[in-house]
């Protein structure tokens, strides 16, 4: 049985310039405890589709199931990362983290703050602002955060876009070892294609205005992934044919 | 910080300021640099008297005000009139800020109560605080509650405003964050809209503050037997420009020290915004 379902989902935007189809006729299943990624162009309305799931827009027509049940509104079995961490800078880590968790015993949230920072590698900056934080510190503080609840989702919305690539790179494993240890499901947004391939048990590609899905490519390789593994290439290779699909040899200048 | 700082250092040097300077010297250039413009003030004013370019009856030198200051403050008269014009503005003050702060709430989390205000503060907010003056004489005589009910009116507005902008200008993004992590609104307005709002309010009791002393002084021309506004009234009538001049630096120097208390307080609150401080050392 699926975990999440979107059948012909479907988001449209009313604008003084008329009405703009975000997303189309979306059917997608999501098992539990995978890793999904969306790719797709910027404006292809991937990010929107996540904010659905999220229960942070409605979607105008279509139905989004969570656990057989509609998705009606933001709830907390589903987490969610930002591309920008949000973290309150007027609270330390540990505050932030703890931001959200309500009606528990001190000690258990003092507990379950120690085991997320500890999950995401923070453990000895637990009393440090936000501003004191290199980006993919924050970021990892926010993963902490929408983690804390246990949710049976994490919403992953372009969550490395802002980082330099080497932070990437290690975010991506990051959340990789995460994903592993907690096995949450998982869903990323991103507009990289490696990482797509990189982290999805299967990677949707979503084509623009208005946004459908293109296609659903498995990724059946073992984690970690090489990079650079003839398979690995492979899969990006397709993924990237999806995008430019008139790919000619790239015209070579001669200086 | 601090890597801002060794950053800054040797820009600083190549500014033009002379690399031998010894780094203890720096913090007195400093304090020159932030007394240099009133102390120029007084050298030109003193230089315009001894020259006899001013009639002193007009503008007595500052030896003359200094000499004046110390009469009135060696006989105490002095203090105990700037003690009842601090006392008046603080209690105008406080009363403005719990009621700006209570009411500005209101308005910021609740739009039923932010239309059904709206227009009657719009209304009464342009109204300047010294036309309430003759209303004020009329209600509450020429007493204490007539002086404090002008400042009280003087502060409330900008302390008002400011907080209802600063609720206002919550990040949308955090919005959307406490939505996905369903934090209970209580907790919501006091760790994310409060905090937030917080820069916007303090700015709002520093104008607060300012417009009280103005208040005072000028409820204080009108209908007062003591304060700082009636020792410069009263000077006035005899000629006193000295005692006028007395009067009038001292509500200078108190209006920046209350700035500067605030301030400090903002500072302690506030520790999470690095403020653009302007360029050079």
């Amino acid at each position: 049985m699926s975990h999440i379902q979107l059948s012909a989902v479907s988001k449209r935007f009313d604008l003084p310039t008329g009405t703009v189809t975000a997303l189309d006729g979306i059917d997608l299943s999501v098992a539990k405890g995978s890793f999904t990624s969306i790719v797709g162009a910027s404006g292809c309305g991937k990010s929107t589709l996540l904010r659905i799931v999220a229960g942070l827009e409605r979607q105008s027509g279509g139905h989004v199931h969570l656990e057989g049940n509609p998705i009606a509104g933001p709830g907390r079995d589903r987490g969610m990362v930002f591309q920008e961490h949000r973290l309150l800078p007027w609270l330390t880590v540990e505050q932030n983290v703890a931001f959200a968790l309500t009606g528990l015993h001190p000690q258990e949230i003092a507990e379950r703050v120690a085991h997320h920072l500890d999950l995401v590698g923070l453990t000895g900056f637990a009393q440090a602002h936000p501003h004191q934080l290199s980006g993919g510190m924050a970021q990892r503080v926010a993963i902490a955060r929408a983690l804390v609840n246990q949710p049976q989702v994490l919403l992953l919305d372009e969550p490395f876009g802002a980082l330099d690539a080497m932070t990437r790179i290690v975010m991506q494993q990051e959340i990789l070892r995460i994903w592993q240890a907690e096995r949450t499901t998982m869903i990323l947004v991103t507009h990289d294609i490696d990482e797509a391939v990189f982290l999805g048990d299967k990677v949707v590609v979503m084509s623009a205005r208005p946004g459908t899905v293109k296609t659903i490519i498995p990724v059946p390789l073992d984690r970690p992934r090489d990079r650079s593994s003839p398979e690995f290439i492979a899969i990006r290779k397709r993924i990237f044919g999806e995008f430019f699909a008139h790919a000619e040899a790239p015209f070579a200048y001669a200086i | 910080m601090s890597g801002e700082a060794v950053l800054n250092a040797p820009l600083a040097v190549e500014a033009g300021q002379p690399a031998s300077a010894p780094r203890w010297l720096r913090p007195l250039a400093r304090g020159l640099l932030y007394v240099a413009g009133p102390l120029l003030l007084l050298v030109l004013w003193q230089g315009l008297f001894e020259l006899r370019l001013i009639r002193p009856l007009l503008l007595p030198p500052p030896t003359k005000v200094a000499q004046a200051f110390w009469h009135l403050a060696a006989s105490g008269e002095l203090f105990g009139h700037v003690a009842i014009s601090v006392l008046r503005v603080l209690e105008g003050f406080v009363a403005a800020a719990i009621a700006g702060l209570a009411l500005g709430l209101a308005i910021g989390l609740s739009r039923p109560v932010d239309r059904a205000t709206d227009l009657l503060i719009q209304l009464i907010k342009p109204i300047p605080p010294i036309a309430w003056i003759p209303l004020a004489i009329l209600w509450f005589g020429i007493g204490e509650v007539a002086k404090v009910y002008i400042i009280f009116l003087g502060a409330f507005f900008p302390i008002l405003v400011n907080t209802i902008d600063g609720i206002r200008q919550t990040d949308h993004r955090y919005v959307e964050l406490a939505r996905i992590l369903e934090v209970p609104r209580l907790r919501f307005i006091t760790k994310v809209v409060l905090p937030g709002a917080l820069p916007a309010i303090m700015t709002g009791l520093r104008v607060g503050i300012m417009v009280a002393w103005m208040c005072v002084v000028a409820s204080e021309l009108i209908a007062a037997s003591s304060g700082i506004g009636y020792l410069i009234m009263d000077a006035r009538q005899l000629s006193q420009t000295d005692v006028v001049l007395v009067g009038m630096i001292s509500i200078g120097v108190l209006g920046k020290l209350l700035d500067v208390a605030l301030k400090a307080l903002e500072t302690r609150l506030i520790t999470w915004k690095a403020a653009y401080k302007g360029s050079g050392a």
